[in-house]
């Protein structure tokens, strides 16, 4: 009886979290309309302007998000069987690369600084055209909300990794928990996997 | 039943103030949202009251043009996302999907007090933006105007409407959850109300379209700020990428705010007909396609700003496709009331009037979904008129309708009758009075968002600010007579109006945890008639 | 170790596919270039829904759930490239 009752429960905070991941999804979808529009209008400038983006870091930041997903899924594997440690390291790890994700970025920030390709600090006149100045603006703005995306993520991870080692979390009878901020997870690293291509990829 | 009304009720429980800011009671919830949607329909309404006194003489004479753009730009703003959208579903959904459903609460009672705590803080940058002079963008927030060149607080507008969406969402992933997850044994989906329906089709709408205005409003900050020029074609962005992202959320909005009122107008109907629903199937079915068919309709609102002439030919077609789902239920509802032992009560009265003003609101959106007609008519008070007929005609008739049908229920207090009739008759005759003019204005070329314009349209124009005047005072007389029911009404029995539905199994105003014992359904919805053994006579005197 | 392997696999997965749509935007130019790498990068999005977040397990609701934000980003993408294309 108890275990049905915990099935349910899970069935319910695991439909409120997809709901929520939905509406992430069209959020996230407005910029990638506008992303679509950009290129429907400006196809040249459009691939031009990308090739100036560092891909090979995005495909290095890439990895690293990829596996984080990974060290989390194995952290929900790991707390649906019970094992607490297991499940903190796992977490840990995910936040870890979480957070070299960040730093990655910010390297990637700032190089792109230098070479006066990150609009809002350098003149429109540093680039090529008008509409590589604004797909560098989408970039800018995209994987920015993407990066707020994954700081929130690195400190539900922390925080859970927490709880989890401090007890204040039960296992595997509050997994559900450590499921949901893992959904959450995984939905940032997804919408990674489009921005990648969408905006470093454009040849 | 004697049991059951041995309990505390969900008003008793706690008196003090933290009892009510930290309640997860969503009765309690739906009374805050209730009193603080009535405080901005009284802001938005004395802007509506600035603007008609204003176009009373074709000179500027009260306002500027800097101030007339402010008011109506507050009043639209207001109305649109402080009232309307959450006017039915935060209130009266909040109070009934428990109740109807046979549950003890939403499927997450502290998110949804955090949705109001989001709704309060999205209205007090509202508030601030009112203080510190208002926005003159239009409630569109059209680029280049909101972007480049206007000069009101667009920035802190655009906040307050980023940060009351998140309230949206909230608010409808909570209502989807709780339908899926909470209904009572017996309750399947072809059990459940049609106000549940509705509420259901609108919370799809809430989560899906409202993050694609978060991220827009996002867009206008930033190009205000640091000159992005996504919407600016100078810099090589298109202003029409705006109407389009805006529209896509902005036009399934109409339907979040009329979906619930075509809900309540179910319930009413068959209460006042004592018959059940005609084509139960259908009316719930129709929800579901106008909120999907919602999405797919957006571009009629850009048929002369320059987008291409074949997404123009999709949009008009599917625009008039919307017109048979909206047809269905009034048929339905019709054949519903045909032979039915019709009690004309206020709730009634306002069903009636929003039929027959949803009708004419609907029909002339088929006039203006045409793409010749509507070159004519764009942007001109037909289409003022056009939105007011749903938007006020329909959702606030049927909110106002819920509010005497549902207030017994949620207060436990009868509300006087012959008030209420004539609240809804002088409600209706001011509406039209005010509103039926501007379909003609528009016609003969009245441009909306004018406040200076050709001496020939003042009798118009005058004739319209006299029926405003008349619905500005309709809408205040239900407020005085429910504020004196709630010391001097009758006490209220558990259904005064003999009618179905799980919430009416309960005492008024309902116990804490609702239902003693979860109930069990094992019939259709709408079994009508109802033995309530002279309670109605009783009750009402 | 049966919950394990699947998850290391679709990550082996994952990170070929990444050196895939690298080296094919290399090589590709244009349309084919863009197909390709939005292909790719749906089946790697597939691959993380499946198995990372476990909705092969769930049942079609949930499924519905997870998936309907995506139907309606396409009715946004959808309309606007039909504009766009045929302004």
């Amino acid at each position: 009886m108890a275990d049905t009752a915990q099935a349910r429960q899970r069935e319910t905070t695991l439909m409120g979290m997809y709901l929520f991941l939905g509406s992430e999804i069209m959020l996230f979808g407005g910029l990638f309309a506008v992303a679509l529009a950009l290129r429907l209008m400006h196809p040249q400038e459009i691939v031009a302007a990308s090739k100036h983006l560092h891909y090979g870091i995005g495909a290095a930041n890439t990895v690293v998000l990829l596996t984080s997903s990974l060290a989390v899924a194995l952290a929900v594997a790991a707390a649906e069987a019970g094992k607490i440690k297991g499940t903190v390291v796992g977490l840990q790890a995910g936040a870890g690369l979480g957070i070299g994700f960040l730093a990655l970025k910010a390297v990637e920030y700032v190089s792109e600084y230098h070479e006066r390709l990150l609009p809002a600090l350098a003149p429109p006149e540093a680039f090529a055209n008008p509409a590589a100045h604004l797909f560098m603006d989408l970039y800018l703005i995209a994987t920015s909300l993407h990066a707020v995306h994954v700081t929130i993520g690195v400190g539900l991870l922390a925080g859970l990794a927490l709880r989890v080692h401090h007890r204040s979390l039960a296992l595997p009878r509050q997994a559900t928990g450590v499921e949901v901020v893992g959904l959450y997870w995984h939905l940032v690293d997804v919408i990674w996997i489009f921005l990648y291509p969408v905006l470093y990829l454009v040849r | 039943m004697s049991e059951a009304t041995a309990e505390v009720s969900y008003l008793e429980h706690g008196h003090s103030l933290k009892s009510w800011l930290l309640t997860t009671d969503h009765k309690r919830i739906a009374i805050l949202y209730f009193l603080s949607i009535t405080l901005f329909f009284f802001v938005g309404g004395a802007a509506a009251a600035l603007i008609r006194i204003d176009l009373l003489t074709p000179e500027a004479d009260l306002m500027s043009n800097e101030g007339y753009n402010r008011a109506f730009t507050l009043h639209g703003v207001i109305m649109v996302w402080f009232f309307l959208i959450p006017s039915i579903p935060n209130t009266f959904g909040n109070f009934l999907v428990p109740l109807m459903i046979g549950a003890r609460d939403l499927a997450f009672p502290r998110l949804n007090l955090l949705s109001w705590y989001i709704y309060m803080v999205g209205g007090l940058f509202t508030i601030a933006v009112l203080v510190l002079g208002g926005v003159d963008t239009g409630w569109t927030f059209y680029t280049p105007l909101s972007s480049m060149f206007a000069n009101g607080n667009v920035i802190l507008a655009a906040t307050a409407i980023f940060v009351v969406g998140f309230s949206s969402i909230l608010t409808g992933l909570n209502f989807i959850v709780t339908v899926h997850r909470l209904r009572c044994p017996g309750m399947t989906w072809g059990r459940l109300p049609l106000f549940v329906w509705s509420i259901y089709a609108t919370s799809l709408i809430l989560v899906l379209a409202t993050p694609v205005l978060s991220i827009t409003l996002v867009l206008i900050a930033a190009e205000r700020l640091f000159g992005i020029g996504v919407f600016n074609p100078a810099l090589g962005g298109d202003p029409l990428l705006y109407q389009h992202l805006f529209w896509f959320y902005s036009h399934p909005a109409v339907y979040i705010m009329i979906l619930p009122a075509l809900g309540v107008i179910s319930e009413l109907v068959a209460t006042a007909a004592r018959k059940p629903v005609f084509g139960y199937r259908f009316v719930a079915g129709s929800s579901i396609a106008i909120a999907i068919l919602g999405f797919l309709v957006w571009g009629h609102h850009m048929f002369v700003a320059g987008q291409s002439m074949y997404a123009s030919a999709v949009f008009s077609f599917l625009s008039l496709a919307v017109a048979v789902p909206s047809g269905i239920k009034v048929y339905n509802w019709t054949a519903t009331l045909y032979k039915g032992h019709i009690a004309l009560d206020p709730p009634f009265l306002f069903a009636m009037s929003f039929i027959g003003l949803f009708v004419v609101g609907g029909m002339t959106g088929l006039i203006l979904a045409m793409l010749a007609v509507d070159v004519h008519v764009h942007d001109t008070y037909f289409v003022v008129a056009h939105f007011h007929y749903i938007m006020v005609g329909g959702t606030v008739s049927a909110y106002f309708g819920a509010l005497h049908y549902w207030w017994p229920k949620m207060m436990g207090r009868m509300l006087p009758l012959v008030w209420g009739r004539l609240s809804a008759i002088f409600i209706f005759l001011g509406f039209n009075l005010t509103f039926f003019p501007q379909f003609i204005l528009g016609y003969l070329g009245m441009p909306r968002r004018y406040h200076v314009y050709p001496a020939e349209f003042q009798t118009l124009h005058v004739l319209s600010s006299a029926g405003a005047s008349v619905l500005g005072l309709a809408y205040l007389l239900p407020f005085t007579y429910l504020l004196y029911s709630l010391r001097h009404g009758g006490k209220a029995p558990p259904n005064p109006w003999g009618a179905t539905g799980l919430e009416w199994t309960v005492p008024s105003p309902p116990p804490q945890h609702n239902f003693h014992e979860l109930p069990t359904v094992d019939g259709p919805p709408y079994q009508y008639p109802v033995e309530v053994d002279g309670e109605r006579e009783a009750a009402h005197g | 170790m049966r919950t394990i392997a699947p998850l290391l696999t679709v990550w082996a997965a994952l990170l070929a596919l990444l050196g895939l749509t690298v080296g094919a935007s290399l090589v590709l130019t244009g349309t084919p270039s863009l197909i390709a790498s939005l292909a790719i990068a749906g089946l790697k999005a597939a691959l993380v829904v499946w198995v990372f977040m476990q909705l092969r397990r769930e049942g079609g609701l949930m499924r519905v759930m997870a998936l309907g934000a995506v139907f309606w980003l396409l009715i946004l993408l959808g309309y606007l490239v039909l504009d766009y294309a045929t302004r």
